[in-house]
């Protein structure tokens, strides 16, 4: 029992990354319509800023990580002027192709610039594991960094989203952009701040998973980035509450399954599943079926 | 005419619009005058709905020229078209579907300072009361009609001098074509200047000062609208007698 609540809490906490990652991907295709396959690597680049601010500028970790956040909000911003602005009127293949390219890019670069060598993450995480039942049952400081985080980003996006002038914008574009701009809306602002808002999110996400699993790598983003995906997609693409309940229902499935049913399966039963939840209801749990517009 | 200068509200002229090889808008010029209701008619397909959209800067002209008060407002793009003071109201209504009736209003009035939305929001709800009611609702549970009113209400948000009403009564039960034709007579009279597109040329001609014919790409006919009802040809095309 301790055992399962051990796993249990280990996935909520894995799964809260998959979901603060599963935001942006989930934020960019609902409002540019677009896969940003290179969001996992803004989460790589985001670990190894923190982690080059930490070991080599010896700054302390919260200024490690609000320059990683700032980084990587410029980053992304860059990247979509850059590399999927000037296919606005393009097919869906070629942006999806240039994003593809834009996810190599950057992990070459982190090669480039940080080596091939694996770097050995220090966890910013400053308070010590919680013991419960004795000290059965240990939770560690990362963990409850990580829900807490979590759940405060999913507030405060849902108040953004719904309170704000810029969040309604968001929802009005992600829509129906002609109407969008007929209202005045800058449709290319708009989706330039939701990739700002989006990779901060990968940024947070990369030093919180590199906090917990602290082996980085130019690929760390990439499986992250790919269950992500999947969180999205199996929570409902384009929506934020489905990004968050895909994203947690992800890691749960993955940790309880690595623990149970097998190691090595552990990454097969999660995109299982979203064959599964796909077959039955394919715009994902709490997506909303789409109408081709005439 | 009560313009500065005698000029124009609005003034198009010698537009060509493609879609990629297709020449889609054929030089149009037409002109709308402060305090008018003009009507732009013509069967599917004519270019009248390209014509609007190139106005309010969705479309950009291959050439040709829009002026807005004197002031060139050719692709400058729809949102900076905006706030000059015209605005929009698409065809088919378009109303942002998972938004609530109010969220809709305050996109309308996106481009307007945070302190004057609360007024001409319940301006828009003493207009239409329906929409007072139905405040908190999300926009795509509402019948045709009321989305319709929606969508005018949501347009008039960014207080226009000029409103581009593209095909307002369409899919609409003849009672409710009949009420929105009466808020545009009401809209006129409160000294908003409307150009209107409609296939419904009847009612467009009976509520207008002046129309313009549009075939294929091309203004065919123009005049007074009184004129325009009484003129055989539009009679056998469009009036359907």
């Amino acid at each position: 029992m301790v055992s399962f609540l051990s796993h249990l809490f280990n996935g909520i906490s894995l799964g809260s990354v998959y979901a603060i990652i599963a935001l942006g991907y989930s934020m960019v295709y609902g409002i540019a319509k677009m896969l940003n396959f290179a969001h996992g690597d803004v989460i790589m680049v985001g670990a190894y800023v923190c982690f080059s601010a930490l070991q080599y500028w010896h700054l302390p970790p919260i200024v490690g990580v609000l320059i990683s956040i700032v980084l990587c909000t410029v980053l992304g911003m860059l990247i979509e002027r850059l590399a999927y602005k000037p296919l606005r009127q393009s097919t869906s293949l070629a942006v999806l192709i240039t994003a593809i390219g834009v996810s190599y890019l950057l992990q070459n670069l982190a090669l480039l610039i940080w080596g091939a060598n694996n770097k050995v993450f220090t966890s910013i995480v400053p308070f010590d594991a919680l013991r419960l039942f004795g000290g059965e049952l240990v939770i560690s400081g990362e963990s409850i960094a990580t829900v807490v985080c979590g759940v405060a980003i999913m507030i405060g996006l849902n108040a953004f989203v719904r309170r704000t002038k810029m969040g309604k914008s968001m929802r009005a574009v992600s829509e129906d952009k002609n109407a969008a701009e007929l209202m005045g809306i800058n449709v290319n602002r708009t989706i330039s701040m939701t990739f700002a808002i989006g990779s901060a999110l990968a940024a947070v996400a990369g030093v919180l998973l590199c906090s917990t699993y602290p082996t980085l790598t130019p690929t760390t983003g990439s499986m992250p980035g790919i269950k992500a995906f999947t969180a999205a997609v199996f929570g409902g693409i384009g929506s934020i509450p489905g990004a968050m309940l895909g994203g947690v229902l992800l890691g749960v499935i993955e940790i309880l399954g690595k623990a149970y049913i097998s190691t090595e399966l552990g990454d097969a039963l999660v995109f299982a599943v979203l064959i599964i939840v796909l077959l039955f209801k394919p715009s994902g749990l709490l997506g909303k079926p789409v109408r081709e517009k005439v | 005419m009560s313009g500065a200068a005698n000029q124009p509200l609005l003034v198009v002229s010698d537009l060509h619009v493609y879609y990629g090889a297709i020449h889609a808008i054929k030089g149009i010029s037409l002109e709308v005058n402060e305090g008018e209701i003009v009507t732009l008619i013509g069967a599917n397909g004519a270019g009248k709905s390209t014509t609007l959209n190139t106005i309010a800067g969705l479309l950009k002209p291959r050439s040709g020229h829009v002026h807005l008060r004197g002031q060139e407002i050719t692709g400058l793009g729809a949102s900076r078209v905006v706030p000059q003071g015209l605005s929009l109201c698409p065809e088919g209504r378009r109303v942002f579907q998972q938004l609530t009736v109010r969220e809709n209003l305050e996109m309308g009035g996106y481009t307007r300072p945070a302190g004057e939305i609360d007024a001409s929001l319940q301006e828009m709800y003493q207009r239409f009361p329906r929409l007072k009611e139905r405040e908190k609702q999300i926009a795509g549970t509402l019948s045709g009609g009321e989305q319709q009113m929606l969508a005018m209400a949501r347009a008039l948000m960014s207080k226009p001098t000029i409103l581009m009403l593209d095909e307002p009564s369409m899919g609409l039960a003849p009672i409710l074509v009949e009420q929105i034709f009466s808020i545009i007579t009401e809209l006129h009279a409160s000294g908003v200047t409307i150009l209107l597109v409609e296939q419904n040329a009847q009612m467009a001609l009976s509520v207008a000062n002046r129309a313009y014919v549009m075939e294929t790409g091309s203004i065919t006919m123009q005049g007074e609208a009184i004129e325009l009802m009484h003129s055989e040809e539009v009679q056998k095309a469009y009036l359907g007698s």
